[in-house]
């Protein structure tokens, strides 16, 4: 059954812009990306927005919808009330090229900057082996699909705009992925620290509130990493420890 | 038209189209060797089509039953691909693969473990034993995260949002490729010695698809204006399994995991129906009855796989033709049961993204509920015709891999052989063009008059007038292949598909893109035209010309695959007048080794290999 | 929001709590202000008050252990309870000479540096943002947990230092069940059991201590003593997936545990129990 929904998009490039107002026939089981798919075909030719798999497995399509970073090929027309005007506009921390997209290269150069994979020796048989049990931690920030909403939401990069002090969170369940890892050899702990930036995160997790694949960022992410960070470089005892046993 | 000496430039040995698996695995083995590699992807980086690969990666480590071995996963591979595929690939394919799953683990793939410690392996439809490594469903995305993370530390220089628009010559030979920035709108001329395709497939062709916007062919017709063949376009993968529930998500997959894990197969009248469509060639593998299914999937080695992991090609037309007797789901499909089948921490764990697909897509349970699902297009077989060994075109310093190449898979591709095609082929393809590139005296200079006039043709989108909105020219399109050149063909059908794109072409010559240059999606759009065209039309031509049904290609009037058929493949190219041209090829034997696997038993090759 | 709100390119509003969120998402932060408040305030008039904290065999939670005793006030725990004895003479004049100050500040700054905690004041109180997607206080120069906020990552000390209280507080709510020498069962005992296992639940949820006692091994099943811990850090996991819901409902229950001896021991309410 179709039904008239109405729409606010901001429309513009990164010198101005304003919000344009669409009405849309939306059908059964619409997602916000079929709506503006929809404008697209029919009114605006020309809108620019990103997306690719439209399942939810790509993060192409992230954009702030009513004022949440979202997924708009995840978030279905069905969640607002039928008179509700829904506001889409592109994502505020990254600049704005046009319409919904904006130029997320920043979070290119960060991951340039990490270490990469390490792995000790292979076993004589020529296998690695790692139990589950010991993957499944790094296995759930690889399910991160680079949607950057995290990036997005996080007020060091949003608000505060230190992205030169803090590489945000999408990179910091990475380097989780890789410090975690039972066969990696690499430590990355000093740049976690201090290039990367751990301590300016504030651990207010709205990078888990609006990760799509509901990986716990902050709790099985960041704030390990802050411990392993603690391990190394603030706890008295242990760096006493240390100077006395020469152990590391 | 401006000078081209004022283009943007940029020079490369080895330039790759495409940065999905295929396309990042080339660059990998091209960067490694020293050469000068560039990357450009019309998306994103990491957002190729790779990433929704759900079920797997195919190689026969032989880490869950030993008794797997290279051999069987080639007879597996020819068995599926009804002895269409080229022989030599298939034989390539499953030795390498193997390898190359090793290789990904050791640049970060964190595959999910077998209870020893090892790569785990899971079923999939065709496949005699558990050979799928994968990470719960979403063994696509580990893969394209691995090799993105894996190549930028390898200096390779990526342009990202960048569309190739052509690929430009030096006489016969490569020269380069002309993009387009998506951003900025502006040209960007890419000199390079080699040029690797790894473009994938041209789903977006049809209405019912798993296939994303990127799909449009773009590197089979890029391929086939610069003078190389394409061969086997008549084989179009429909995966069996897509939503068809609601509307807006009509298509999108549901990983054949979910069968490889033990869902079956229902209609309207609760009938576990596949057991009323086993092929002759599979009966005496698969299962009979329900107690032998179930025995298989409480781990009976000697029982025989169930029905439901029959080929895909098998699998969806029986879904179609239960609908068709009106046996279907209340959507138009069957039901895919897993909720009694396995308990609901297991499915939520093995098939994590399926439970979130359809619990917020479409707002169901499957650790409780069946899914209804429905064939939709997913795969081209065929594609670009390459040498066996380097992946070479017939043009020189023209190189394809993945899906936009033909050859590996025949008729009919086995769920899991493509993610190990990638990496085998995109390797085999990087180290091609490198020997191409290192072997040539001296770069190739690109012809200005073809720059010119690729510049022009896209220009001209913007500059016109008026003219025809291109999304209704594709959704037209849509709905034609959709009707015409579906999973059941005829000739009166084909012969109206083809009309219908003549006319299509028509329309898109007057094609009008309103607004500017600067990340114009209409434009964006109007440019996959011409690419979605000629690979409808090749399809269409080249199924029109095979009189048999084989694999995934069904003719309603040739039932039943011919033997002639069955050594020859039908190869498409650019006659001189600019014509298409579609011709029957006799394919050479295969050795006499590869033979014998192909046609052994089971019990003649376990164990057997080295 | 008014309509001099300004629009910044992309259309997002500038400023502190500016945003396009439609739902009711200040509720959370307000809510917290105002839990947290009420908290500190009471805690502090109580530990301040330096009075009816004991009555047999209930001892408030916020007095516990008692390491002197100033045997005058009314409702005080008797000579015997103290572990140094009668109020000292050094205590300086200008504080109340109340038990309570030598406890307090261990728990309170193992929940003032605890993780959840954190996330909750600073959406609450420094607006570092209110909310997601809204506007954070605008700052010079914002520095996180690197600049003086860096003692935030002691917090495993002040864990050790909580897991001692689970001690001496499991000890009060074991002899809560004795009057006199005599077993028996009273709401006192009842209320100061609950508070112990609420305490227990916050405090072995702590992500400080699912580092050290799992967390930070990479490998969990390379030998013997790795796998037990991996199975203890499962458990903790499980703890600290809710550790906000314990962090809440301990903190309530501390409260509550003292506000139940205060009134008892000031005979507003009587103690239900098998003694009298």
């Amino acid at each position: 059954m179709a039904k008239t929904r109405k729409f606010r998009i901001w429309r513009g490039d990164e010198q101005a812009g304003d919000f344009q107002d669409y009405d849309v026939e939306v059908e059964t089981g619409m997602v916000v990306l079929d709506a503006i798919h929809l404008i697209q075909a029919e009114q605006a030719h020309d809108l620019a927005v990103r997306w690719n798999c439209k399942a939810g497995k790509c993060g192409s399509c992230s954009m702030e919808i009513n004022g949440k970073p979202r997924l708009s090929c995840m978030t279905r027309m069905n969640e607002y009330a039928p008179d509700e005007t829904i506001t889409v506009q592109p994502m505020r921390t990254f600049r704005v090229i046009k319409d919904l997209v904006c130029d997320v290269s920043w979070n290119y150069e960060q991951n340039k900057k990490i270490a990469p994979f390490k792995p000790g020796p292979r076993d004589a048989d020529g296998n690695y082996r790692m139990k589950q049990d010991d993957v499944d931690r790094v296995q759930e920030f690889r399910k991160c699909i680079e949607c950057f909403l995290c990036q997005d939401v996080c007020h060091v990069l949003r608000d505060h705009e230190q992205k030169e002090k803090f590489v945000g969170p999408r990179f910091m369940i990475r380097l989780a992925g890789l410090e975690m890892h039972p066969l990696d050899t690499a430590d990355r702990i000093p740049k976690i620290k201090e290039e990367f930036g751990v301590g300016m995160c504030n651990i207010t997790r709205c990078c888990t509130e609006v990760c799509p694949e509901h990986i716990g960022i902050t709790d099985n992410g960041i704030i390990p990493l802050k411990e392993r960070v603690v391990d190394r470089y603030y706890d008295p005892l242990r760096i006493l420890w240390r100077k006395l046993t020469g152990k590391t | 038209m401006a000078d081209i000496d004022e283009l943007q430039q940029f020079e490369h040995d080895v330039l790759v189209i495409g940065a999905g698996g295929a396309g990042l695995r080339a660059a990998t083995e091209c960067s490694n060797r020293g050469l000068n590699t560039g990357l450009i992807c019309k998306s994103l980086l990491g957002k190729a089509h790779t990433v929704m690969a759900e079920g797997g990666m195919a190689a026969a480590l032989g880490n869950v039953d030993s008794r797997d071995n290279w051999k069987i996963h080639f007879r597996d591979t020819m068995r599926g691909g009804k002895f269409l595929n080229q022989w030599r690939m298939a034989e390539l394919h499953a030795r390498m693969a193997p390898d190359c799953v090793r290789e990904l683990e050791e640049w970060g793939a964190v595959f999910d473990r077998t209870p020893d410690g090892l790569i785990s392996q899971r079923n999939f439809g065709g496949h005699r034993y558990p050979r799928l490594a994968h990470v719960g469903d979403r063994t696509g995305l580990e893969m394209i995260r691995t090799l993105q993370d894996h190549g930028i530390h390898q200096g390779i220089k990526v342009y990202m949002e960048n569309k190739a628009l052509g690929l430009l010559l030096d006489g016969d030979k490569i020269a380069g490729v002309l993009g387009l920035w998506r951003e900025t709108g502006r040209f960007a001329l890419f000199k390079a010695k080699a040029v690797i395709m790894a473009t994938g497939g041209g789903g977006r062709a049809w209405r019912v698809t798993s296939n994303s916007w990127e799909y449009s062919g773009d590197g089979l017709a890029m391929a086939y204006h610069a003078g190389a063949e394409l061969m086997d376009l008549e084989f179009t993968q429909f995966h069996p399994t897509g939503m068809v529930w609601p509307p807006s998500v009509r298509g999108t997959l549901v990983t054949e995991g979910v069968r490889g894990d033990g869902g079956i197969l229902l209609n309207s009248k609760h009938e576990r129906f596949m057991f009323n469509y086993i092929p002759e060639r599979f009966a005496s593998e698969t299962a009979d009855t329900e107690e032998e299914a179930n025995l298989w999937l409480n781990g009976d080695k000697e029982a025989r796989r169930p029905p439901e992991l029959l080929t895909r090609d098998v699998v969806a037309r029986a879904i179609l033709a239960e609908t068709e007797a009106g046996r279907g789901s209340p959507h138009g499909g069957a039901f895919l049961d897993i909720a009694s089948q396995k308990p609901p921490d297991v499915i939520r764990r093995k098939l994590p993204s399926m439970y979130h697909q359809f619990k917020e897509l479409a707002e169901l349970d499957i650790t409780r509920e069946p899914m209804e699902v429905g064939p939709t297009m997913h795969y081209f077989m065929g594609g670009i015709r390459v040498d066996h060994d380097s992946q070479q075109t017939r043009v020189p310093g023209l190189f394809a891999c993945g899906e936009c190449a033909a050859g590996l898979h025949g008729a009919n591709r086995l769920g899991g052989n493509s993610l190990s095609d990638l990496l085998v082929f995109g390797k085999l393809a990087g180290i091609g063009a490198c020997e191409y590139a290192a072997s040539l005296p001296s770069a190739p200079a690109p012809d200005a008059g073809q720059v010119q006039g690729l510049m022009r043709s896209a220009t001209d989108i913007l500059n016109r007038e008026t003219g025809e909105n291109p999304y209704s020219i594709h959704s037209d399109l849509q709905d034609l292949m959709q009707a015409k050149v579906g999973i059941i063909r005829n000739q009166a059908y084909l012969e109206e598909g083809l009309d219908g794109i003549d006319q299509l072409r028509t329309r898109t010559a007057g094609v009008k893109a309103h607004g500017t240059s600067q990340y114009n999606a209409g434009w964006h759009e109007a440019l996959d035209l011409d690419p979605l065209l000629i690979t409808s039309e090749a399809v269409a031509r080249a199924a029109l010309l095979r009189k048999e049904s084989r694999g995934a290609h069904t003719r309603a009037e040739h039932e039943g695959e011919n033997e002639e058929w069955g050594n020859r493949n039908i190869v498409t190219s650019k006659a001189a007048d600019g014509s298409m041209q579609v011709q029957v090829v006799e394919r050479p034997a295969p050795s006499e080794e590869l033979r014998a696997i192909a046609t052994a038993t089971l019990e003649e090759l376990e164990g057997t290999a080295s | 929001m008014s309509d001099a709100t300004t629009y910044a390119v992309g259309g997002h509003r500038e400023g502190f709590a500016a945003t396009l969120r439609e739902d009711n998402w200040w509720i959370g932060p307000v809510l917290t202000l105002v839990g947290l408040l009420a908290f500190v305030i009471y805690a502090t008039w109580a530990a301040f008050a330096g009075n009816h904290y004991y009555t047999a065999p209930y001892l408030s939670p916020f007095y516990s252990p008692v390491v002197f005793t100033y045997t005058t006030a009314p409702g005080a725990a008797p000579l015997a309870h103290s572990w140094f004895g009668a109020w000292p003479a050094w205590w300086p004049a200008f504080l109340p000479a109340s038990p309570a100050l030598f406890i307090l500040p261990f728990p309170g700054v193992f929940r003032f540096t605890c993780y959840y905690y954190r996330k909750a004041y600073y959406r609450a109180f420094s607006g570092t943002p209110p909310a997601c997607a809204v506007g954070a206080l605008p700052q010079k120069s914002y520095k996180g947990e690197t600049a003086w906020m860096v003692f935030q990552n002691l917090h495993r000390y002040a864990l050790y230092f909580a897991l001692l209280f689970i001690a001496f507080l499991t000890y009060d709510a074991f002899i809560s069940f004795f009057k006199d020498g005599k077993f028996g069962v009273g709401v006192g005992s009842i209320v100061l059991t609950l508070n112990v296992v609420f305490l227990t639940c916050f405090t072995c949820g702590c992500h400080a201590f699912r580092h050290l006692i799992g967390g930070k091994l990479d490998c969990f099943t390379c030998d013997a003593g790795s796998a037990r811990r991996h199975g203890a850090w499962k458990r903790v996991s499980l703890l600290n997936a809710r550790h906000m819901v314990w962090a809440w409902v301990s903190l309530f229950w501390v409260g509550f545990s003292d506000l139940y001896v205060r009134l008892v021991s000031l005979g507003i309410i009587k103690d239900l129990n098998t003694w009298n």
